[in-house]
């Protein structure tokens, strides 16, 4: 993988996570509905695991 | 040609830790991101679900949440960076060959099999937590053993078994790719995690950020325990957050990967560990179980079942449920595979994937007893308890021996089998702890207050309190018994040579 590849690969992750926090917020607010944070919540958890298995590395300590 | 002789017992755990004998080279040493990356990632564990929740059901206060863990957690993170990670970076061996080096073999086979059977219940557990998960999406009711259900449907019992099954068969074949797949996992939970507390709060009727603190402690932390529960306060907070890990801190366990680290001050690291997996996600998963009970209260249920699938559900919709799945089983694999290792060594030719197999039977049966979740925080006291005393031979063998013109490692030294000292200082801890506390705890024991000196018969405290006692008299018995030991040989050494 590219170092241009992995960098976008990251923000995609750190998106996704955004996306998760930031429904919960949103909704809290009162600026959303429960479904849309539900959907929310699910494309953020889509776009983390899309992108996160190819960038983060194992330590293996034993 | 004569006869193979088969390898004992111990040649062959010997043989099992053979390549971690040597202290670590410092080629292999790693920095700061390497252990937060693993305490974040390890401490964020499906269980968390389940001890905010039973802190709530506990009847703590708000106060004693936000404070008692604090201090617990606090408590924890300094166990690590003055107890553990000194030792750790001096020694670089593994928790198994300090402990082998101290105690003698035959107590290193003792807590290598006693180690597996507890490792099965934690596994057991966490496969509990993530079959509530499934259940909860394919809409099949999970065991409420407040209502008395203390066995599951079948159903359930068939989707605990497929759950199992299946953590048990990853395991069986290694559990390389899945310990990646943990790693990636590990950073989004506490996002999902604080993400279904917000968005809880609303149901609580927190509507701004002021009204917190007053719902806080009118709807969740209520200082009221549920029927059948004990009453829990700001010590037992501090206990349990103090006592959930103490095998691997002051039970010295993680000397097996601070053994990696370059400094000793990256036991601090254990910080990120404590305060997002056993802090934050303790709070939001107790204001998850909160929202879920009252939501489903206000909806007229009598009584109501906030199983981790349930309250995630609630919280955070179809990612709630995957983060619970994913937490219990992430963390259920490495268990397993722990556990089928320790086990291995105790029967001979049986092959690993066997091991493991007879492991996950055990993993599959507990997680099929809803008591277990039930009273998940008395059995992480009860295990921190009884591993705990070793680690502290450790500290004290490394720290107090010089000092007292004692030899370290005495059983290796002269060669011996097992150390009286440390079998006494072991057991006896733990025993005295635990009749302390059942004293007043089961009726049936309540005569051994009519034995003790009056001090100790008012002495009532719960098991989260007995840390530093249990700490105290494990090193007290195992000082005086290794005194008496070291000097007793020399005497009688002195008095063969005459």
């Amino acid at each position: 993988m590219t170092v241009l590849a992995k960098r976008a690969m990251q923000v995609v992750s750190f998106v996704g996570l955004a996306i998760t926090i930031g429904s919960a917020v949103l909704l809290f607010m009162g600026l959303i509905g429960r479904g849309s944070y539900m959907w929310l919540m699910f494309l953020g958890t889509i776009l983390w695991f899309g992108t996160a298995i190819f960038w983060v590395k194992r330590d293996d300590l034993g | 040609m004569g006869k193979k002789s088969r390898p004992s017992i111990i040649e062959r755990l010997d043989a099992l830790y053979e390549y971690d004998r040597e202290p670590v080279g410092p080629e292999r040493l790693r920095g700061w991101r390497t252990f937060i990356a693993m305490f974040a990632s390890e401490h964020i564990a499906g269980t968390e679900f389940v001890l905010g929740t039973l802190l709530v059901l506990h009847g703590v206060k708000a106060f004693d949440v936000f404070v008692g863990l604090a201090i617990g957690n606090l408590l924890a993170v300094l166990s690590w960076a003055f107890m553990c990670a000194p030792i750790a970076v001096r020694e670089r061996l593994t928790i198994y060959w300090q402990i082998r080096r101290l105690a003698g073999p035959y107590l290193t086979v003792l807590y290598s099999g006693l180690f597996a059977i507890i490792l099965c219940l934690l596994a057991g557990s966490m496969v509990n937590v993530s079959t509530t998960a499934v259940a909860t999406a394919l809409g099949i009711e999970s065991p409420n053993y407040a209502l008395g259900q203390t066995i599951p449907t079948l159903p359930w019992i068939i989707l605990a078994v497929c759950v199992g099954a299946l953590v048990a068969i990853l395991a069986i074949l290694g559990f390389d790719r899945l310990a990646h797949f943990a790693k990636v996992v590990a950073p989004w939970m506490p996002f999902v995690f604080v993400a279904g507390a917000i968005a809880s709060l609303p149901t609580l009727g927190v509507s701004r950020l002021a009204d917190f603190w007053r719902i806080a402690n009118d709807r969740i932390w209520t200082g009221i325990a549920q029927p059948g529960q004990i009453k829990y306060g700001l010590w037992h907070c501090v206990g349990l957050a103090w006592l959930c890990n103490i095998a691997q801190h002051m039970g010295m366990g993680d000397v097996t990967i601070f053994r990696f680290a370059k400094r000793w001050q990256m036991g601090f690291a254990s910080a990120f560990g404590m305060f997002l997996g056993h802090y934050v996600a303790w709070i939001c998963s107790g204001v998850l179980c909160a929202a879920y009970v009252y939501a489903r209260t206000e909806a007229g249920e009598a009584n109501p079942n906030p199983t981790p699938g349930n309250i995630a559900m609630m919280g955070a919709g179809y990612a709630g449920i995957l983060c619970v799945l994913l937490a219990g089983w992430t963390t259920a694999n490495p268990t397993l595979y722990r556990a089928g290792l320790a086990f291995q060594v105790a029967t001979p030719n049986w092959r690993r994937w066997v091991m493991t197999l007879v492991a996950g039977v055990i993993m599959i049966v507990t997680a099929c007893i809803p008591a277990v979740l039930q009273y998940l925080d008395r059995i992480v006291a009860y295990y921190g308890l009884f591993f705990m005393p070793l680690g502290a031979f450790i500290f004290i063998d490394f720290w107090i021996f010089p000092r007292l013109g004692l030899i370290r490692y005495y059983a290796e030294q002269k060669g011996l089998q097992w150390s009286w000292p440390a079998a006494v200082g072991w057991f006896g801890s733990f025993a005295i702890c635990f009749v302390l506390y059942a004293k007043d705890q089961y009726p049936s024991l309540a005569w051994i207050n009519g034995y003790l000196p009056a001090f100790l018969a008012r002495y009532k405290a719960d098991i989260f309190l007995q840390v530093l006692p249990a700490w105290i008299i494990a090193v007290s018995l195992y000082i005086v018994c290794s005194l008496i030991q070291q000097r007793l040989l020399a005497v009688r050494e002195r008095m063969a040579r005459r």
